[in-house]
């Protein structure tokens, strides 16, 4: 079976094609231009991945909300319980770019991090 | 009178990667002038990642890319002005702005980079756009920033109009919010944005995209209560029938990008009517002596990555203008020539006895699958180099090495093409 997939590794948006034998495995992957599109396809096929970015409420910041990140990418199917639990936490100022907001959120080993000053 | 080597208009990544390139190659007394409280433009709510993958080989978010370039400013001897909005550049390079601890301030400015960057089409920018006027109707932008820096939710049923890269950001970021992503809709038969964001925003949440398809009319009175779209032909006039109401309580535009160039056309300097900002030199330099331009106002970038290369290129132009002024006296001017496809070219003119490799970036009008992007210098072709696919949403590059510069006269016709 083949699928095709557009890579979201970079910017540049490669048209790739996966190749997959008859117990789904990925046989061959072609198309990416480099080998980041490679890992992205294997992944993609197994257990796809997403960094998410979002805000966290501050106490007495400069603004209401400070921007952070998912460390590394979560898996996809997560992103939502993700979001909630982003939306329930608080911290307090200041805040420094790369803090930890949330350690190791719901056992994903995924930090969220403050993406900015606050 | 203030007297500065070099005056950055605007401090967004364009200002401050031009001033610390302005600094790196020796220019002393430096100053940055900011409209808004903090450095860092439009970067602060951009908290997406995908910034910074060419330029620091990292995917860093939009705040911590600015985050870098502020932190080096911080550490320089440039100096910075927030809060402060530059009011007039006169035809002698001098810059007035006014802010509220210092008043009126005029600075005499050996050169000056223009850095102001761009500013989104607003809803009065889409005449045939019918229907009242209720709350609800903002541009992506505005509904980042609410989101992103205010900390709330602007509306629950969104549906958008253009497929702008912040448009196609802003459906994910309100549908991860918990808002419901009702459609994209696109006029063009394409999307403006980049390929990976209709992928990772909108098919990674079953986001519909419309393309060849508008709003035509918004309804309610005090609260946006729903809009009409329907399908366009080819010349974009509405096909009757296709008509279709759709529940909503907001509309978020992303129809373009405008550079913001007041200030440019004021000091009367030469304007590209395609890119909507400066005509310039390889340099980055306007037909204004000693003015230089860069980043989103002088043409809109898809990439900030772009636009720190950019800016570095006009940082660097301005420095060698501070410095060795006499170095441009010498320079031959040509104009590469826009060949089949290519809508616009910047930079608009190059100096053939340029020592460097020159880059010109350009935008293709159409999307053309498994084509060639081709460079010819006086009939003969320099590189072709194939393309799975060329978009108008996509900037492109191509490279005239220098072995090719010295073989030029200024008669000569450089010629960038798209072969189908
Ligand atoms: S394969 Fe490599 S070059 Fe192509 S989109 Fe993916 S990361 Fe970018």
């Amino acid at each position: 079976m083949q699928k095709n997939l557009i890579c979201i590794a970079c910017p540049r948006g490669c048209y790739i094609t996966v190749d997959l034998n008859d117990s789904g495995e990925v046989v061959s992957v072609t198309g990416n231009t480099c080998k980041r599109g490679d890992t992205y396809a294997r992944t993609e096929m197994t257990n796809p991945t997403r960094s998410l970015t979002s805000t966290v409420k501050v106490e007495g910041g400069a603004h209401p909300v400070v921007p952070v990140k998912s460390a590394a990418p979560v898996p996809k199917g997560m992103l939502f319980e993700c979001m909630k639990e982003i939306n329930r936490a608080t911290i307090k100022a200041p805040v420094k770019i790369g803090d930890k907001v949330i350690e190791n959120i719901l056992g994903t080993g995924v930090d969220i991090v403050a993406t900015n000053n606050c | 009178m203030i007297n500065y080597d070099l005056v950055v208009v605007g401090g967004g990544p364009a200002g401050m990667a031009a001033a610390l390139k302005a600094e790196e190659c020796g220019v002393k007394k430096i100053i940055i002038l900011e409209r808004a409280e903090t450095l860092g433009g439009i970067l602060e709510q951009c908290i997406h990642t995908g910034f910074g993958l060419q330029y620091f080989k990292e995917e860093l978010s939009g705040p911590e890319y600015a985050g870098r370039f502020i932190e080096l400013v911080n550490k320089s001897n440039i100096d910075v002005k927030t809060d402060t909005m530059v009011l007039n550049i006169s035809k002698d390079n001098v810059v007035t702005a006014v802010n509220k601890d210092d008043g009126l301030l005029m600075f005499n400015a050996k050169a000056v980079v223009l850095a102001m960057g761009c500013r989104e089409r607003p809803r009065g920018a889409l005449p045939t756009l019918a229907g009242t006027r209720p709350s609800g109707i903002m541009t992506a932008g505005t509904a980042q920033k609410y989101v992103n820096i205010d900390g709330y939710m602007p509306g629950k049923k969104i549906v958008i109009l253009g497929s702008g890269d912040i448009g196609l950001i802003m459906a994910r970021r309100m549908t991860l919010e918990g808002a419901e992503v009702k459609m994209v809709c696109e006029l063009m038969p394409y999307s403006g944005g980049l390929t990976r964001n209709i992928v990772q925003c909108l098919n990674d949440f079953d986001i519909p995209l419309y393309l060849s398809t508008t709003v035509i009319k918004t309804h309610g009175k005090e609260r946006l209560e729903g809009v009409t779209i329907a399908k366009v032909d080819e010349r974009f006039n509405v096909i009757e029938g296709t008509e279709q109401y759709v529940e909503c309580d907001t509309l978020m535009l992303s129809v373009g990008l405008i550079p913001e160039n007041e200030l440019t056309t004021g000091v009367g300097i030469k304007m590209d009517p395609v890119t909507r900002g400066a005509y310039v030199s390889e340099m980055r330099e306007t037909d204004h002596p000693g003015i230089f331009a860069c980043g989103n106002v002088l043409q809109v970038h898809d990439l900030v990555d772009f636009v720190t290369l950019e800016a570095q290129i006009a940082g660097e132009g301005a420095a060698k203008y501070i410095l060795d002024k006499a170095s441009f006296d010498n320079a031959e001017y040509i104009e590469p020539v826009k060949g089949f496809g290519v809508r616009y070219i910047v930079p608009q003119k190059m100096n053939i006895k340029s020592e460097k490799d020159i880059e010109l970036y350009f935008r293709v009008g159409a999307v053309y699958p498994n084509a060639k992007v081709v460079l010819e210098a006086d009939g003969q072709v320099i590189s072709s180099k194939k393309k799975i696919k060329l978009a108008p949403g996509e900037m492109e590059s191509v490279t005239v090495p220098v072995s090719v510069l010295k073989t030029l006269t200024k008669d000569s016709n450089v010629t960038v093409r798209v072969e189908v």
